[in-house]
């Protein structure tokens, strides 16, 4: 410590203190708020559960009312999935992701900090509700029409939009990590190199682009029928309610691998250590992830076997989610024949992986029970699925979350948790689970349906009720057994030495205890192991031999490398503490949570000020111009400070988020073409005797017309920008902005000026719906060219330094596909049909 | 420290001469999305077809299905066949698992190769359904 280099780096990423001490944006610290938050909502719902187990323990029992114990299963369901499952593995990934790369932090702090503030205001909003009485009482799954139509009250409303905002805060995760893993490794980390905990999560982050945007699309659709009764889920108006189930499983079955992938990723990272070995293969690790992910996207129906769906829609998915069942096989066999030829060591952390493998197992072949659909016709919506779904998502996501924190502890705290402690946890939880949910599977089958508040005597569901309430008991002390040795005071316990497990990957390079630095000096990577099989390897990292030992000008900066070969391209600047995330974050959620309650004037000012926050975020958080072109990175290389195009980070950011943009409009593209397959004639001329009208063949196409022109303005605004014509940059972006709001003017103008009423039939909602998604989208086509355009007239950006119009340029390809697809499906479908 | 970056560098030029094409990212990424592609064909043509058609008739059905599993199977099994040759240049063993920095075209070959087999399989398995099943009920 007495390098001065050092010092000057750790003065870069100190931790602010004192109150202040909440605008951290650091990696480790978000990611420990993100972990700790999202495993006490993990303890809510836990407490949700025991509650209806004490309920279910006898039958005829009346301790809660059926509309209290409709709250608790509703709650339990949604905080499980939503608050705890998926936020906890995007927490834990931007806390270690960074570390297992070699990496200061991930590429957009703030953004981290942003989606977990959100997370936290969302999540106690929710979950709040069920204090007042109010709480969603339709399931996790909110099928209408019983949340539209059989449910008085705001549940649902806490629901759709309490969940969405936390939804794009678990997209906002998903960018940040997948620029993280392709973007920020350390040099030399090749794509056969990485971590395979990177390599799951990367193909996680990639599922979260594709599989939230369709329930969000559903969200919007299902509060706009509640807010404005636009008819999308109402039959008698044409509407039908399996638009949602398709919506909502598009999402739901994608969902079970999101959190059970990272789970195994943790796996993967505690198994070579335990077994003292390399993972057996790499290879074919990667294929199962790459492929499991693909396949779970061809699953959704099988939650919808019994909705009369055609025998041979059916097949095809039922085919499907037997293959899926493939490639999860093979990573089990890789993780088995690791621990086959290693030298295993018996820790309690090693035992919930394995406690997690058998259980998921079983957990697995329910599943393939329940996939072929006639097995299904008979266990749906029985207690059988019950017991399945807990034993996959328990084993397969729970018990190896839990062997990650006895494996991670020591590297977030440098104290080690207590192994004796752990035994008496790891049998209170395995006989515990299992005590609880074996018996639901005979429940189940003896013909006990799901969601009931209460059971009838003499049906034979007595006994294992009980049962099933007994184990869940055991299950939760084992719980309070772990949170009893994460908690405890350990201030005379001793320090852990480094690398306490022996690992053979970067994030266990770190000292103990650690500095905020991330790593010392960024090393080269030219192994999978690279502690165990780089000789001197964290001695020269420590001696900061490798890249930026340093921080000459005080700045937090990190390395940028190519995608494929890791190869040097940027040093990266990245933002420090601030407090606009958590401004940002209050001021959405303050939009959500008003408009939930119809206030609408609070719901605008809002809206007013996280635009104004959001502004200065970006304005003086993003794309700034240094004060020298490149600097000395170590090791005789220079790299640049500022890069723009697809080199950099900001641009790859754009085109994932727009990507998952896009995947929420084709939805509701999908929604269209869905309701013209349900209905004989669409659009139908008259419905209930008043005239159907949509928004007619000419304004559609005027607006197409005249968003090619704003998107051909917007390709010049950048070109004459980087020619450095500066007179034709700002007449382009004008231009581009004038045509962009005509283009929306025109849009919005043919529905209205045919007198079209979106509550009339759903045909004239769905036009409606479409019409305003890229209504919307067009304003902020248009304010982004406003934000380039100020930008450039305060020097924030100039020929050289043109990232904002080139990232605004790539957002623009997408706006033109969304307002073509939309004017000339609205223009052109009802004459086809 | 410098000896080592030159250490890398070396065989992986002699490597890159080797290659018959750019391996990139989004190479692994090709066969699985013929089988989406595939999958989501057959599923809207048969929802179509039986929703709108009311035929017992499936035959122009498992026609369309026939098809497209004409065009998917043989796209995949080139990219999987093209993986192939990628990943055997230089002879590696199989079953293939080594790190070697210089190694990555190997690796992507091989992944692709294993993707474009389960993408067979799995392509297969939703054919296999309209040759199985013979009515839209
Ligand atoms: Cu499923």
């Amino acid at each position: 410590m007495n390098d001065p280099r050092a010092k000057r780096l750790l003065k870069a990423w100190e931790t602010p203190k004192g109150w202040r001490y909440w605008s951290a944006v650091n990696n480790s610290e978000v990611g420990l708020w993100y972990t700790l938050t999202a495993f006490a909502f993990f303890l809510f719902g836990g407490v949700l559960a025991l509650i209806m187990r004490v309920q279910l323990a006898l039958p005829d029992n009346h301790w809660l009312t059926p509309d209290q114990y409709n709250q608790i299963f509703t709650m339990h369901g949604s905080v499980m999935m939503f608050l705890f499952a998926v936020p906890i593995l995007e927490a834990i990934s931007i806390m270690l992701l960074p570390e297992m790369l070699g990496s200061r932090d991930l590429p957009f702090p703030r953004l981290s900090a942003y989606g977990y503030w959100c997370f936290l205001i969302g999540g106690v909003f929710v979950c709040a509700s069920l204090f007042f009485g109010v709480g969603p009482r339709g399931g996790w799954f909110m099928y209408p029409p019983m949340t539209t139509e059989y449910q008085e009250g705001i549940g649902p409303d806490i629901w759709l939009l309490g969940l969405s905002f936390i939804e794009i805060a678990s997209i906002a995760a998903a960018v940040e990590l997948i620029v993280g893993v392709l973007k920020c490794r350390p040099p030399g980390m090749r794509l056969n190199l990485i971590p395979l905990y990177a390599w799951y999560i990367l193909v996680v982050a990639v599922m979260i682009l594709f599989a939230f945007p369709p329930l969000i699309a559903g969200d919007l659709l299902m509060e706009l029928e509640r807010a404005m009764d636009w008819p999308f889920f109402d039959v008698e108006r044409g509407g039908d309610p399996m638009l949602w189930q398709h919506l909502f499983w598009i999402f739901g079955h994608p969902e079970v691998y999101i959190v059970f992938l990272p789970s195994i990723a943790l796996v993967a990272m505690i198994i070579p250590t335990f077994a003292r070995t390399p993972m057996a293969g790499y290879g074919w690790i990667v294929l199962a992830a790459v492929g499991t992910g693909f396949l779970s996207f061809g699953l959704w129906v099988h939650h919808m076997f019994t909705t009369g769906l055609p025998g041979i829609s059916i097949g095809i998915f039922s085919a499907a989610s037997q293959a899926v069942a493939i490639p999860t096989g093979v990573q089990i066999f890789c993780f088995i024949a690791t621990l086959l030829v290693g030298r295993v060591q018996r820790k309690v952390c090693l035992k919930f992986v394995l406690a997690g493998l058998a259980t998921f197992i079983i957990g697995g072949l329910t599943g393939v029970m329940v996939a072929i659909a006639p097995f299904d016709y008979q266990a749906h919506d029985t207690y059988f699925i019950v017991g399945h779904l807990h034993y996959v998502l328990i084993g397969g996501t729970i018990f190896p979350i839990v062997a990650g924190f006895y494996y991670y502890y020591p590297f977030v705290t440098g104290k080690r948790l207590s192994e004796r402690l752990g035994n008496i946890a790891f049998w209170l939880m395995l006989i515990g689970f299992n005590v609880a949910f074996f018996p639901m599977h005979l429940a189940g089958l003896t013909g006990m349906p799901r969601r009931v508040h209460t059971f009838p005597g003499g049906m034979g569901f007595e006994l294992p009720n009980l049962i099933s309430s007994i184990g869940a008991f055991g299950l939760g002390a084992g719980f309070v057994v772990l949170l009893w040795d994460v908690f405890r005071p350990k201030g005379n316990h001793p320090y852990v030495p480094r690398n306490v497990w022996n690992a053979g990957t970067l994030e266990w390079s770190g000292q103990v205890p650690d500095h905020p630095w991330g790593i010392r000096s960024i090393p080269i990577i030219e192994t999978r192991y690279p502690l165990w099989e780089q000789e001197n390897l964290m001695a020269e990292i420590d001696a900061g031999q490798f890249y930026l030992a340093d921080a000459e000008e005080g700045r937090r900066e990190t390395l940028v490398t190519s995608a494929v070969d890791a190869e040097l391209i940027q040093c990266l600047r990245v933002p420090g503490p601030s407090f606009l995330p958590f401004w940002a974050a209050v001021f959405t959620g303050g939009v959500f949570i008003f408009s939930t309650y119809h206030w609408w004037m609070l719901a605008g000012c809002c809206s007013v000020l996280s635009f104004a926050t959001i502004v200065t975020w970006m304005w003086t958080g993003t794309a700034e111009i240094p004060e020298k072109e490149t600097k000395p990175v170590g090791l005789g290389q220079s790299l640049p400070l500022y890069v723009s195009g697809p080199a950099a980070v900001g641009w790859w950011a754009m085109f994932i988020t727009m990507l998952g943009d896009m995947t929420a409009f084709i939805s509701l593209v999908f929604g269209y073409f869905f309701y013209w397959t349900v209905h004989e004639d669409f659009p139908p001329a008259h419905w209930n005797g008043e005239p159907v009208v949509g928004a007619g063949s000419l304004w559609p196409l005027v607006s197409v017309g005249l968003g090619a022109v704003a998107w051909f303005a917007v390709v010049m605004a950048r070109r004459w920008n980087h020619n450095d014509f500066i007179l034709g940059f700002y007449a382009s972006s004008s231009l581009a902005v004038a045509a962009a709001l005509a283009s929306g003017v025109a849009l919005v103008w043919g529905p209205y000026s045919n007198g079209m009423d979106p509550t009339v039939h759903v045909y004239s909602s769905t036009t409606g719906v479409l019409v305003l998604w890229s209504f919307v989208h067009l304003i902020l086509g248009a304010t982004m060219l406003l934000y380039c355009m100020a930008r450039r007239l305060f020097g924030k950006m100039d020929a050289e330094h043109d990232a904002d119009i080139v990232n605004v340029t790539l957002a623009w390809h997408f706006l033109l596909l969304t307002v073509a697809i939309t004017g000339s499906v609205l223009a052109l479908f009802p004459w086809v049909a | 420290m410098s000896e080592r970056v030159n250490r890398q560098a070396v065989p992986l030029h002699e490597h890159e001469r080797l290659r018959p094409m750019r391996m990139r990212l989004w190479w692994i990424a090709i066969s699985p999305t013929v089988w989406a592609i595939h999958f989501l064909a057959s599923y809207i043509t048969a929802a179509i077809w039986c929703e709108k058609m009311m035929a017992g008739n499936l035959r122009p059905l498992q026609f369309s299905v026939a098809i497209y599993t004409a065009i998917a199977l043989p796209a995949i099994g080139w990219v999987g066949w093209a993986s192939y040759r990628n990943f055997r240049r230089g002879d590696p063993p199989v079953p293939y698992d080594f790190d070697d920095p210089t190694d990555r075209t190997h690796f992507l070959g091989f992944t692709a190769f294993l993707l474009s087999v389960l993408s067979v399989v799995a392509t297969l398995f939703t054919a296999l359904v309209f040759v199985l099943i013979g009515s839209c009920d």
